[in-house]
């Protein structure tokens, strides 16, 4: 009867049935009609032990290919310090509950806050969340943000040079919420500006949110974008790399109201696309819209410092069909993940990662166009880790030929458009490596 | 051990560094090139610390935080099962870590089959046809589950059903949810012992109701023992059943959802299947649905062809995407690993034992704390306060007061259907001896709260931080090291 995670001895149900009151197991369920009582075993496989659970999940992980990555697209291969794995694997972290109890719960809600207080500094802005699912479903989130600020506009404008993956979960949101979502074209592989003008002009637009990088890796100019969308009183919202966001111009200084994005980038493994995270960072005026957990700093009643969840009277638990989300959790340990990632490379290391993935790409770049086979999809375009080249040849073969030999290719956009990413972790010999594979 | 309250921000000095990379291999700074308007104007302020400096922080953080490992966490309808270590060890295969989620089908074969295999063990767990792994948590499988039910009415030009019924006792999630997926909420009463009165349910039935939302047991612990005519009044009347998972766990070995006649349903894959809550997260909400209903499910979809490879695919009849990828894949990973280390043969007890530690303590407990519903519950039951009402002491003071004991407190004022809820969920990993524990100390807090309430309102006393002040806290936010500066200076 007794298994290793079922410590219940056959004394032990008796005593415990006796004390209840009923003769057995079956009396405890006599209350579900007998048409619907389970009465045979699932049709699954044996228990295994633990040592055949290790041999059958290897033999399963051996059946994938680990390959050397160049592609992004929305997930990069990033370097992610040995530190964090050994701390992330401190059960006091990764068994506890939410900190709704936050006597017993400093751990947690003190790294929430430096996580905030990270994202903040990052994007620039006055305050953070707690975290939300990934980039794409904070992305749309802002999205019901900026209707729920604006009032009576229901309008929400996304550029097309946003990831398709995040573009496509923000009109799923939209399309079930009765939120118009309208794309901004794009044009030479950047926003179309004088098409968002043109779509402002209706007044009914509540925000926009533009990328940076964008989809092709390019760094768009949003300059004087902040004051045209304020003065439709719109709000600018930005999706951003965070780990970009150590060398580049942030979501504050380009005007921003809201900063939202992908955490995975912050030393997060691969992982098959999950778990990540989700950032959602805000000016001030628009803190009691955001969505998801917030944790503040307090005291306690002795005057030590310590740290409370907040502002919860936004949240779903408290506003039920009234809340302006569903979101009642955030990616707690993904959260300290990227805390700890960022600690450790610190104010040097954050711009160092950039400026090493920089110059793979680059050289990489430059060699693909040496090459005259592979030519610039968006000439003169600055770009930072990821980039676009166009090729006559079939995008689909290549990478094939590179899985072959060891190495993921980058995403085929089409057309001969392929999207390659390098990062830190990347080295000189396997970039040449793959210009050998990808010209030969 | 001295009271630890520094943040990773006050050990900062500057030039200190806590990592090391290889040395440039490429001579230029390809930065310097990009137009300086596009680079950051401000540097961010980010810590600059030694390795052991984040080591040790980080640790006495950990110092400061209450897990499953510490002690039982009796929070009802959380399910906070013992955590298997081999889950961890099984996510952490570099096999799987490294694979990026748009490599193609043919490189990734293995993860495939765990999203596959998964997906059908769930599905035979749950009687349904087919799931979807992609949601990433419980309240985003129900968004998910209700996009699935508004797109089988418009697929089927039905277009006037916006509506969908919850039952006052739900999960405040479940209205929050409804109203993200453009449905307008329809309360049905509750009877007094918490289960959906069907004569109040009837009139609300017509051609405007997409489904009803719920759970079963229901939020009071209490098996719903009308299912059966409530699923067929909802079915006539054109509308789905929808499942809310949180309390599954009671029902393993011994009842399936889809038997019952839901339609759709989501699974807290960190509450029933052993994966850890990580402090809030990452969680995963797994969303299963009746045959016929599978094209709805989100994209991107795992299949398996009749030569056993598994294909990653995009169905055109699909509700669209909900996630980036394919989930929280690692989330996946340990809730396999779970089920089969228990396997078919000891699945299927998690159920009754968590049913019967529940009625153990229930039955225990009851002469000091006011039970509102008598009889045998599922895998939690809730008190409405102490039974002595005369010595002031409340369910937020119960449950501070177990803080000092060493114990979680339980999830309190919710349902709302009592004044001073105290639900309590003991699940089935505890065994006799840990409940035992906590009886004699819930049992010593009902005595201190007649002889010594004081002790108890003033809860907690022992703890490393006491009571703190949340109204100041929510009245002047401080959310950022940055705020918490200027204010010091």
């Amino acid at each position: 009867m007794s298994n290793k995670f079922i410590p219940h001895t056959q004394a032990d149900i008796e005593r415990m049935l006796a004390k209840v009151g009923v003769s057995s197991i079956d009396d405890l369920y006599a209350d579900i009609p007998a048409e619907v009582i389970f009465n045979r075993d699932y049709n699954i496989p044996s228990a295994m032990s633990e040592i055949e659970i290790r041999k059958y999940f290897n033999e399963l992980g051996n059946k994938n290919e680990t390959l050397t990555v160049f592609a992004g697209s929305g997930a990069y291969d990033h370097y992610s310090p040995s530190v964090i794995s050994h701390l992330l694997t401190r059960s006091e972290f990764y068994t506890a509950y939410t900190p709704y109890q936050p006597e017993i719960s400093q751990g947690t809600l003190q790294y929430i806050f430096e996580y905030q207080s990270i994202i903040s500094e990052l994007t620039g802005m006055e305050c953070a969340n707690a975290s939300m699912y990934d980039g794409s479903t904070a992305a749309a989130e802002v999205a019901f943000m900026m209707v729920a600020s604006a009032r009576k506009k229901n309008r929400v404008l996304v550029s097309a040079t946003l990831l398709p993956r995040v573009l496509e979960v923000v009109k799923t949101y939209a399309k079930f919420h009765g939120i118009d979502i309208t794309e901004i074209p794009e044009k030479e592989g950047v926003t179309d500006l004088a098409a968002l003008d043109t779509l402002l002009e209706a007044g009914d637009v509540a925000g926009a949110i533009l990328p940076t990088p964008n989809r092709y890796g390019i760094i768009e100019d949003y300059s004087g974008v902040a004051d045209k969308l304020h003065a439709a009183k719109a709000l600018l919202g930005i999706y951003a790399d965070p780990s970009a966001l150590a060398v580049l111009r942030s979501p504050k200084e380009w005007g921003a109201d809201i900063a939202c994005g992908e955490g995975q980038t912050l030393g997060m493994p691969l992982s098959f696309g999950g778990p990540y995270l989700g950032f959602i960072a805000c000016s001030q005026a628009q803190l009691r819209k955001m969505p998801g957990r917030v944790v503040g700093a307090t005291t306690d009643a002795d005057g030590k410092r310590a740290f409370v969840l907040t502002l919860q009277a936004r949240e779903q638990h408290i506003r039920r069909e009234k809340a302006t989300s569903n979101i009642c959790s955030n990616q707690s340990l993904m959260a300290l993940y990227a805390t700890i990632y960022v600690a450790l490379m610190g104010k040097e290391g954050m711009k160092e990662v950039n400026i090493k993935a920089t110059a793979g790409a680059h050289y990489l770049f430059d060699k693909l166009i040496e090459s005259g086979k592979y030519e610039p999809a968006f000439p003169g375009k600055p770009f930072l880790k990821e980039f676009v080249v166009k090729t006559a040849g079939n995008v689909a073969e290549l990478n094939k030929h590179l899985a072959a030999n060891g190495f993921m290719g980058g995403v085929d956009l089409g057309d001969g458009k392929i999207c390659l990413a390098v990062t830190e972790k990347r080295t000189k010999a396997e970039i040449d490596r793959l210009i050998t594979l990808m010209t030969e | 051990m001295k009271y630890y309250d520094k943040l990773i921000f006050e050990l900062s000095r500057e030039g200190r560094k806590g990592y090391e990379l290889p040395a440039n291999e490429f001579t230029s700074n390809s930065i310097d090139a990009i137009p300086a308007n596009l680079l950051r104007q401000e540097p961010a302020d980010l810590p600059e610390v030694s390795e052991l400096d984040v080591v040790r922080h980080y640790t006495n953080l950990s110092n400061k935080n209450f897990g499953v490992d510490t002690g039982f966490y009796p929070l009802g309808s959380c399910t906070m099962k013992y955590n298997p270590k081999i889950n961890e060890e099984v996510a952490a295969l570099p096999q799987f870590g490294g694979l990026h989620p748009m490599q193609t089908e043919e490189t990734v074969q293995g993860a495939l089959e765990v999203y596959y295999n998964l997906q059908r063990a769930l599905s035979e767990i749950a009687g349904l046809g087919e799931f979807t792994l992609n949601p990433y948590a419980g309240a985003h499988g129900e968004l998910t589950g209700l996009m699935v039910m508004r797109s089988y009415h418009e697929q089927r030009g039905d277009t006037k059903r916006r509506k969908v019924i919850v039952p006052n006792s739900a999960h405040g999630t479940n209205p929050a949810s409804a109203m993200v997926a453009g449905l307008e909420v329809v309360e049905v009463k509750s009877k007094p012992n918490g289960s959906i009165d069907v004569e109040d349910l009837k009139p609300l039935l017509n051609d405007e109701i997409a489904g009803i939302m719920m759970t079963n047991p229901n939020t009071l612990g209490m098996f719903e023992t009308e299912i059966l005519e409530i699923a067929k009044l909802v079915h006539e009347a054109g509308g789905l059943l929808y499942y809310d998972g949180a309390n599954l766990n009671p029902l393993l070995g011994k009842a399936r959802p889809g038997d019952m006649g839901f339609d759709i349903m989501h699974i807290n894959l960190h509450k029933t299947f052993s994966t850890p809550h990580g402090g809030g997260g990452p969680g995963s909400g797994p969303v299963g649905v009746r045959k016929g209903l599978e094209h709805l499910l989100p994209n991107p979809r795992v299949t398996k062809d009749a030569e056993g490879v598994f294909h990653v695919e995009t169905g055109a009849d699909s509700l669209g995407s909900i996630s980036a990828f394919f989930g929280n894949f690692g989330v996946m990973l340990r809730a396999y690993a779970y089920i089969l280390t228990l396997g078919k043969e000891n699945l299927k007890m998690v159920g009754p034992m968590a049913t019967l530690n529940a009625n153990y303590i229930k039955e225990n407990l009851k002469d000091d704390y006011l039970l509102p519903i008598d009889g045998v519950c599922k895998h939690e039951f809730v008190f409405d306060g102490l039974k002595d009402k005369s010595t002031g002491v409340t369910t937020l003071n119960v449950a501070k007061r177990l803080l000092d004991y060493g114990f979680h407190a339980p999830t309190i004022y919710f349902p709302l259907l009592f004044h001073e809820s105290m639900m309590i969920e003991p699940t089935e990993t505890e065994s006799i001896e840990t409940l035992d524990e906590f009886i004699e100390v819930m049992h010593k807090v009902a005595k201190e709260a007649r002889e010594t309430p004081d002790d108890v309102k003033n809860a907690p006393l022992t703890t490393l931080v006491r009571k703190l002040d949340e109204t100041t806290a929510a009245k002047h936010p401080i959310l950022n090291y940055r705020t918490l500066k200027a204010q010091q200076a």
